[in-house]
C-alpha cells in the first residue's frame, strides 16, 4: 500500500459518496443532474481549446521525427516510407496506425536480465500493455458511443447497429454487453499493471492512478445500474435529453447510483483538460510523429526568420579609413 | 503543423463532442407514453409496482423464461397473492394478453431507449406475421 494510490482511491469514494449522499439525503438532484453536467463540458471544451491552441502557438524549431525504419536514401535501398516517411502521405499513414493501432506501442520491448550465470541484458518484445491499451481504448469508444442512445431520439441506426453487435453474445436479459466487460477487464489491467509492476509502480504518481480508479467507478457504477441494482431508463433518457435540448428535468425515480454515475463523468471531462488524458488531442501533435523526414531533401528555414541588420567590413572601413591610414593599417580602398 | 490546421482539426473535435446538441436542436425531451389497455387500466396494478416494472420487467421475464423452460412452473404469485401464468405472449393472463399489442406498449420505450430485445425472435403477434 502506498500513498500515490491510496489518496486518488480515497478521493474517488469521495467523489461516488458527495453525489450519492447529496442527491439521497439532500435532494439535490438539480446540482448533480443539470448544474454539474453543463458546467463540466463547458470546462472540458473550453479547457481542451486552451490546451491545443496554446500547443499550436508553441514554437516547433527542429524537424524532430523519430526514424523507425529505412530512411530515404540511395535508389536501391528500400526506403521504409511509412515508420520513416518523407512526404506528407507517409506521415499521413504513419499517424493513422499511431492514432488508431498504437503502433509505436506495439514496438514496446522489456529489458532484463537472463536468470543464469551469463546474467546477460536482453530485451524482448513485450505485447502485454498494447493488449491491455487497445482492448481499453476501444471498448471505451464502443461505450461511449453506445451511449449517444441516451441523447438522440430517434436513436441513429448506425448506434442501434453497434449496440446490436455489442450484445451479439445475447447472455442474460437484459444482455451483456461486451464492451462493458473488456472494459472494466481492461482497467483492471492496467491499474494491477501499475501496482505490482516494480518498474512501472516507480514512476507512477497519484496523476496517473485517479483517472483509472475514476473510470473503474464509472463503469462499475454503469454495470452496476445495467444488470444488478437496475435504474429506471426511460427516465434517464428523459433527463438527459432534457440536458441536450437546453429544457432540463429531473425525473421521477431515478436514484443515487445514477447521479453518482454522472457526477464522476462530470469530473472526468473536467478533468481531462488538466490531466495527462489530454493524450487524445496530444497525440496529433507529437512533433517526433507528425512530421516527415526530409531535414536533407529539403531546406528548412526558421519561420520567425527577420532581416538581421548588419555591419559590414567595407562600412567598417568607410567609418574608419582616414584613421586606419593614419595608424598604417592595410586598407581595401584608398579613397 | 500550421495552426490553421490544427483549428480546423480543433473546431471539427468541439462540433462532434456537441453532437447530441444540434442533432436536437428544437426538439422536445418528451418520453413516449405507452398505451394502457383497458383491461390493464381496469386491473390497476401490474404484477410489481410501477417504477419496479419499469426497471426490473426485463430480468422477471429472464426469470420466467428460466423457471418455465427448465422447471415447468408456469405460475408467478405476486407480493399481494394474486396468481399468474408465467407467459409474455399466451393466453388472456400474460403480458401481452393484458397489455394488448407490442407496438402499443413495449415498443414505445424500447425504441426510445433503443433496446431490441431479442424476445421477439420467438414470440411474435400474429398481426406482425400478416404485414
Amino acid at each position: 500500500m502506498n500513498q500515490k494510490y491510496l489518496v486518488p482511491l480515497a478521493g474517488v469514494f469521495l467523489l461516488f459518496l458527495v453525489a450519492y449522499t447529496g442527491v439521497e439525503g439532500a435532494g439535490l438532484q438539480w446540482l448533480f443532474g443539470v448544474v454539474v453536467p453543463y458546467a463540466a463540458l463547458l470546462a472540458f471544451l473550453a479547457g481542451f481549446f486552451y490546451r491545443v491552441m496554446g500547443w499550436a502557438s508553441s514554437a516547433v524549431p527542429f524537424r524532430i521525427p523519430t526514424t523507425c525504419g529505412q530512411a530515404k536514401s540511395l535508389p536501391w535501398i528500400k526506403q521504409n516510407w511509412v515508420d520513416d516517411p518523407d512526404t506528407a502521405g507517409g506521415v499521413f499513414v504513419r499517424m493513422l496506425t499511431e492514432i488508431f493501432l498504437f503502433r509505436s506501442l506495439f514496438r514496446n520491448t522489456r529489458a532484463a536480465f537472463h536468470r543464469n550465470e551469463k546474467n546477460r541484458l536482453s530485451y524482448s518484445w513485450e505485447i502485454f500493455l498494447w493488449v491491455g491499451a487497445m482492448a481499453f481504448h476501444y471498448s471505451f469508444l464502443v461505450v461511449i458511443l453506445r451511449h449517444l442512445r441516451f441523447f438522440t431520439s430517434p436513436v441513429p441506426g448506425c448506434v442501434k447497429f453497434l449496440t446490436k453487435m455489442d450484445g451479439i453474445l445475447q447472455i442474460g436479459l437484459p444482455e451483456l454487453r461486451i464492451s462493458g466487460v473488456v472494459l472494466l477487464l481492461a482497467v483492471f489491467f492496467l491499474l494491477l499493471r501499475r501496482i505490482f509492476d516494480a518498474k512501472v509502480s516507480y514512476i507512477s504518481q497519484a496523476a496517473d492512478y485517479f483517472p483509472l480508479f475514476l473510470i473503474l467507478a464509472i463503469a462499475g457504477t454503469g454495470i452496476c445500474m445495467r444488470y444488478f441494482t437496475r435504474v429506471d431508463i426511460i427516465g434517464v433518457k428523459e433527463l438527459t435529453m432534457g440536458l441536450v435540448t437546453f429544457h432540463p428535468v429531473i425525473p421521477k425515480g431515478v436514484g443515487g447510483l445514477f447521479y453518482a454515475h454522472v457526477f464522476m463523468v462530470s469530473i472526468l471531462f473536467a478533468y481531462i483538460p488538466n490531466s495527462k488524458l489530454m493524450h487524445m488531442g496530444g497525440i496529433f501533435l507529437s512533433p517526433t510523429r507528425n512530421m516527415a523526414n526530409n531535414n536533407r531533401a529539403v531546406r528548412h528555414i526558421n519561420p520567425w526568420n527577420y532581416p538581421v541588420k548588419v555591419h559590414t567590413y567595407e562600412e567598417y572601413e568607410d567609418d574608419f579609413r582616414e584613421k586606419m591610414i593614419e595608424a598604417g593599417l592595410p586598407v581595401d580602398k584608398k579613397e | 503543423m500550421s495552426k490553421n490546421a490544427i483549428l480546423t482539426g480543433l473546431v471539427i473535435f468541439i462540433l462532434a463532442v456537441l453532437l447530441p446538441f444540434w442533432v436536437n436542436l428544437g426538439g422536445t425531451a418528451a418520453a413516449p407514453k405507452p398505451e394502457i389497455s383497458a383491461r390493464a387500466k381496469a386491473a390497476g396494478r401490474c404484477i410489481l409496482d410501477k417504477y419496479d416494472m419499469r426497471a426490473d420487467h426485463m430480468q422477471l421475464l429472464g426469470k420466467w423464461r428460466n423457471s418455465v423452460v427448465r422447471h415447468s412452473n408456469r405460475l408467478y404469485k405476486t407480493a399481494d397473492g394474486k396468481v399468474f401464468t408465467m407467459s409474455l405472449s399466451t393466453g388472456k393472463n400474460s403480458c401481452l394478453g393484458c397489455h394488448e399489442g407490442k407496438e402499443k406498449f413495449c415498443d414505445k420505450c424500447h425504441n426510445y431507449a433503443n433496446v431490441a430485445p431479442y424476445c421477439w425472435e420467438c414470440h411474435t403477434t400474429p398481426k406482425e406475421i400478416n404485414q
